[in-house]
């Protein structure tokens, strides 16, 4: 066990760290935060074999290139298919490997996803704040955003040897165009027409995406009613819609709450999925029964703890 | 109001537990009364409350429990949930009105028509009431501002107001946690923490809370400041 010190040599906007996040505290209208795409985080820390939640670096479409200045120190590479190129050699997507004193890795976005993890073996010293290293987007209180020339150090940073290679990509981990939603639970603010909207025409993500949501660009889905509501509590997945009918998907740095009605919100199971879709894809909305989603989201949980302990053995 | 409580269930992890549907001191206090009831008693797979003016959204693990369970057990704390009997803490708040520190209150006499110190006085004789957390960390909407204060927001928020703001709008008053824009009306400032992150109970205020501003002197407010490491 030692340390290793790396430097940031470029990241792109929205480059975060990232843990399990801040559970328990919205009352007091703080987020929870945390990965976008949480499989993906999970994922890493057990295919490296590192303490599950422990600090990771998320990387957006902007990319992250890392110089190792002293130690070595094992990382893992799940989420979109991202490539990691180490001292120059193309690696490929979700994957372990170890990265040494004088080399450079690079994180380039691939063909699809709009989110990876880079997973260290060891522990990243950074920030806490609210008793999480999450990167609180508002206000970028946490272990906050990752700039040129920062200096990272982690410490009992191990290389994992063992566990290097690739990372077997689970099924459905890149997205597919239809996402679940249950309908509401403000959908008193929509007539029928529209509800017939939002599950019949298809919808793409409009450029507008960051960690807080994603606009859709689609027809409008008019509120009929005035927007009188009293501010309201929001779930992570809201299909929150404005004044004008924009729809906007709210992901993990959503505010707590909000006075926009929701039509309907993706259901747990998808909603990292359609975090990793990218703007001008195309989606389309399939409503489910509570009932439903709650079983789809039981399959899922099982599903998901087989497969990370199968990673975690590997 | 008829037909409440109502409970509306959100995506496959989530019941919103609904009072009414205008925001009403009653009604809020139904709200608060039924998340107590809920802390004192949470369900199998129970995750987390938010509550809000005129409702609560109560999350669960869908891999322990499902909307019909959580909502019979929710159901089931409505037995004998008495809202007047959830009066919360009385927590002081300090203020110092101070031309410097109260950017807005020329604009808030004229638009009242009340003096200066007719506005501190209604400022501080209002009987608040934290009614909700919401738009940012720490951020408590404290319901109870006496009517003559009562202003809509500015048409345009203002940027990069620092920390320790007092400021109102509505019916409403808030003490700024971060550094944040904001369109209400700035009357003071505060030294009083609302938010410490390093605390072990990091926010002042528990929703349902009292709340009473005490008006405080420059050298108090400097202190306090001092005292918190914080800049004026």
């Amino acid at each position: 066990m030692s340390r290793a010190v790396l430097r940031v040599f470029r990241a792109g906007p929205h480059v975060t760290f990232q843990d399990a996040g801040r559970p328990g505290m919205k009352r007091f209208g703080v987020t929870r935060s945390g990965a976008m795409d949480r499989d993906a985080f999970d994922a890493a820390q057990a295919a490296l074999g590192v303490r599950p939640g422990a600090t990771a670096i998320e990387i957006s479409l902007g990319g992250l290139v890392i110089d190792c200045l002293e130690g070595e120190v094992g990382f893992a590479l799940t989420g979109g298919g991202f490539r990691a190129r180490l001292a120059g050699e193309m690696l490929g997507d979700w994957l372990v490997a170890g990265l040494g004193a004088g080399q450079r890795l690079e994180i380039l976005p691939g063909f699809w996803g709009s989110w990876a993890i880079l997973a260290l073996a060891g522990e990243i010293a950074v920030p806490q704040w609210l008793g999480s290293s999450s990167t609180h987007g508002p206000t970028g209180l946490g272990g906050g955003r990752l700039l040129a020339g920062q200096e990272i150090v982690v410490e009992e940073a191990a290389t994992m040897a063992p566990r290097h290679g690739p990372i077997p990509r689970p099924a459905g981990a890149r997205p597919r165009a239809e996402m679940r939603v249950v309908t509401g639970p403000q959908e008193r603010f929509f007539d029928a027409a529209t509800m017939g909207l939002l599950t019949e025409a298809p919808f793409t993500l409009s450029p507008a995406y960051d960690r807080m949501g994603v606009r859709l660009d689609g027809p409008p889905l008019r509120p009929v009613a005035a927007l009188d509501m009293p501010s309201e509590p929001i779930c992570r997945g809201a299909i929150q819609v404005n004044g004008e009918g924009v729809a906007t998907v709210l992901l993990a740095d959503h505010q707590t709450t909000g006075g926009y009605p929701k039509i309907a919100t993706v259901i747990g199971p998808d909603i990292d999925r359609l975090a990793q879709m990218r703007a001008r894809d195309r989606l389309v909305f399939r409503a489910v029964s509570p009932e439903e989603a709650a079983a789809a989201a039981r399959t899922r949980a099982a599903t998901r703890a087989r497969w990370l302990g199968a990673l975690a053995r590997r | 109001m008829s037909g409440y409580p109502r409970f509306k269930p959100v995506a496959d992890r989530a019941v919103l537990v609904e009072f009414g549907e205008r925001i009403d001191a009653a009604v809020n206090a139904r709200v608060i009364a039924f998340d107590r009831a809920l802390a004192a008693r949470p369900f199998a797979g129970f995750a987390e409350a938010t509550p809000a003016y005129v409702n609560l959204l109560v999350e669960f693990d869908p891999a322990v429990t499902d909307h019909a369970t959580a909502t019979a057990a929710l159901a089931g704390l409505l037995d004998g949930l008495d809202a007047a009997a959830t009066e919360g803490r009385l927590r002081e708040v300090e203020v110092c009105y101070d031309d410097d520190l109260a950017p807005d209150m020329a604009a808030v006499c004229s638009a009242t028509g009340l003096s200066r110190d007719a506005v501190i006085a209604a400022h501080l004789a209002g009987d608040y009431r934290v009614h909700m957390y919401g738009f940012a960390p720490g951020y408590a909407y404290l319901a109870g501002l006496p009517a003559a204060l009562q202003l809509p927001r500015k048409a345009q928020p203002v940027r990069d107001i620092r920390a320790g703001a007092v400021m109102i709008a509505g019916p409403q008053c808030l003490v700024s946690t971060l550094t944040m824009p904001t369109g209400w009306w700035m009357i003071g400032r505060s030294a009083t923490r609302i938010l410490d992150p390093g605390a072990e109970r990091p926010f002042l205020f528990d929703v349902g809370d009292r709340v009473a501003f005490r008006r405080v002197d420059r050298a108090r407010y400097d202190a306090g400041l001092a005292r918190e490491g914080r800049e004026a």
